[in-house]
């Protein structure tokens, strides 16, 4: 015969359990998750409202004289100065720091988790490249200061070393830490079993890294990659440093034009922080805050990049 | 080479001479650092048979297995101390490149580890690097899949992601994988314990037909499967090292399948197959 009998006095056991299982008012949970709802949208809100800021002050510049802001150099009249020397040493900053950077941060990061013995040399190699990442950017401007402009000194003399080279040469240098470091823990992530798959199958440790341990970890380096690039793109205070031009730079280079690397330069922050101070309104508020939202698109595109690329190597990854 | 008598244990007259071996471990001890983790291992591979290495938790199977293909060479600190011979080959002479031999002894893990790539790239990764030309790629494919006894179930699809097959596909894709640098010799580290009944069954299933063509030496936890597929089974023990306190593990008794299960020569093997501990 089922079961059909419940236990003991029905309607009112029923009652007391129904009550003992009713959900407890839990305010403090509820405070919580306000509290962290609350930072989120305060976060999103600053953030909105700066953006906004930015676009209403630059507004009138934007949309007057876009393509001109864009073509103009440094003037000192604020009705026709723009963008284009600062979009273009920043450009190549961009360039010189993923191709310096990149490939010798990645290359470290690879020795580092697969060919170097652990021992305390290592461990304190390790140490010193997180301690790295963690000195002011200034300090790497004297840096560049010191030596790479320094170096180019000797090789030209008109602009004394205080060439794009050297401003690219410090930002590459300043980020590479923070390449080393991401790039090492996206590999240390690999899956050991993966290594053992392909060791099995007789792959030595090269062919392994290449086609098994450096695609999987390809999301997190990627990552790694897009911040140190925005990081460089947005230093001012190395630049300063290295000697970009704030007033005036003359001479129109062309923008693939080689020689530009060893001419005096100037970069976007540069170019911001040299407008933001000046008397002039037009310059301080207007021409700041297109500059700005240049400077927002341009790293935009940059990580919209990137982020597209790592989403690609994550799709292979979980075999979509 | 000499047939190597079984294990001499006292008092030890069963066995026969053990056929044509393919491996010898002749006195090997395998130490991580300083500490033995298993000592003194006599035994012997025949070609073309199952054998089967039993016994508890921690002592030592996997290790003595992993020695086999020189895959503890990817341990930090482990050492290998005695002889193990394929084909008479010092397989730990300097000489030797563990990438060669690790073509030639292949390896399933108890766990699936299929590449996150398609199931065709999985399969070619193996032979690509060892330099056979792309013509053969197709065929190769094949022949390892339907080894495995996966042919059918994914031929449609060989460009779909290895990681979306079911825990017992994976497995066999990886016993796909293995086979398919035309290794003579099989390691299989537990490679059932992550599946359930009935992909076990296929999988041991499949060890009976792949040992016509490959030689097979299976790790398991579990004797009743030992007992099922193998032709010979090394049962291995833990003793308690009294300065360490640390446990090493030791060969007790190695011999054919049916008389380890039915007239054990040492009492502590006929404890652990009849169950008193495990």
């Amino acid at each position: 015969m089922a079961l059909t009998t419940t236990l003991g006095d029905s309607a009112g056991t029923a009652a007391r359990v129904a009550a003992q299982l009713e959900a407890r008012s839990d305010v403090r949970g509820r405070l919580f998750k306000f509290v962290l709802a609350f930072g989120l949208a305060l976060t999103l809100a600053i953030l909105v409202a700066l953006v906004i800021g930015v676009v209403t002050d630059g507004w009138s510049v934007l949309t007057t004289r876009f393509s001109s802001f864009l073509s103009s150099g440094l003037r000192s009249s604020a009705g026709e100065a723009g963008v284009r020397q600062g979009l273009q040493g920043t450009f190549w900053i961009a360039i010189m720091v993923t191709f310096l950077a990149f490939p010798v941060g990645i290359g470290a990061a690879i020795y580092m988790e697969e060919y170097a013995p652990k021992n305390r040399l290592s461990n304190f190699i390790d140490v010193n490249i997180r301690n790295l990442a963690g000195v002011p950017s200034v300090v790497y401007g004297i840096l560049g200061l010191t030596i790479f402009v320094g170096l180019l000194k000797r090789t030209s003399s008109s602009s004394g070393g205080n060439t794009l080279l050297a401003g690219g040469l410090t930002l590459a240098v300043l980020v590479l830490p923070i390449v080393i470091i991401t790039s090492a823990e996206a590999i240390r992530a690999v899956p050991s079993s993966i290594r053992e798959g392909a060791y099995g199958v007789g792959a030595t440790k090269w062919e392994t890294i290449r086609h098994h341990v450096l695609p999987y970890a390809a999301p997190g380096v990627l990552t790694g990659t897009l911040l140190s690039l925005s990081r460089a793109v947005g230093e001012a205070a190395p630049l300063i440093l290295v000697g970009a031009v704030t007033g005036r730079l003359g001479g129109s280079t062309g923008f693939f034009e080689v020689g530009q690397f060893g001419e005096r330069f100037t970069a976007m922050p540069i170019v911001i922080a040299t407008w933001a101070t000046r008397p002039q309104e037009e310059f301080s508020v207007s021409n700041t805050a297109a500059a700005i939202v240049v400077l927002l698109v341009f790293v935009l595109i940059l990580n919209s990049a990137a982020i597209l690329l790592r989403n690609r190597f994550e799709r292979k990854r979980s075999g979509r | 080479m000499m047939p190597m008598t079984t294990d001499p244990s006292p008092g030890d007259g069963s066995g026969d001479q053990l056929g044509p071996l393919v491996l010898q471990v002749a006195d090997v001890s395998v130490f991580y650092g300083d500490f033995r983790a298993v000592r003194n291992v006599d035994m012997g591979v025949e070609e073309n048979k199952i054998t089967a290495m039993i016994g508890p938790s921690g002592c030592g199977k996997s290790t003595v297995l992993r020695s086999l293909n020189r895959m503890n060479d990817l341990v930090e600190g482990a050492r290998v101390e005695g002889l193990v011979s394929f084909r008479g080959v010092d397989l730990y002479d300097a000489k030797v490149d563990p990438v060669e031999v690790r073509r030639r002894i292949g390896m399933v893990f108890q766990k699936p580890n299929p590449f996150p790539k398609s199931i065709r790239d999985n399969i070619t990764f193996g032979p690509k690097i060892a330099g056979v030309p792309k013509g053969s790629f197709d065929e190769i494919v094949e022949t390892s899949l339907r080894k495995a006894a996966l042919w059918e179930e994914v031929k449609d699809r060989l460009d779909a992601s290895a990681l979306g097959l079911s825990g017992g596909q994976q497995q066999r894709l990886c016993i796909a994988r293995a086979v398919a640098t035309g290794p003579e010799i099989l390691l299989m580290d537990e490679p059932c314990s992550a599946l359930d009944p009935i992909a076990t069954g296929r999988i041991e299933e499949l060890m009976g037909e792949l040992k016509h063509e490959h030689t097979i030496v299976i790790v398991t936890h579990n004797m009743q499967q030992a007992a099922r597929v193998s032709d010979r089974t090394a049962f291995f023990t833990t003793e308690v090292d009294p300065n360490s306190e640390r446990r090493t593990g030791q060969l007790v008794e190695f011999d054919r399948t049916d008389l380890i299960f039915s007239n054990p020569s040492d009492e502590r093997t006929e404890s652990y197959v009849t169950g008193r501990f495990g």
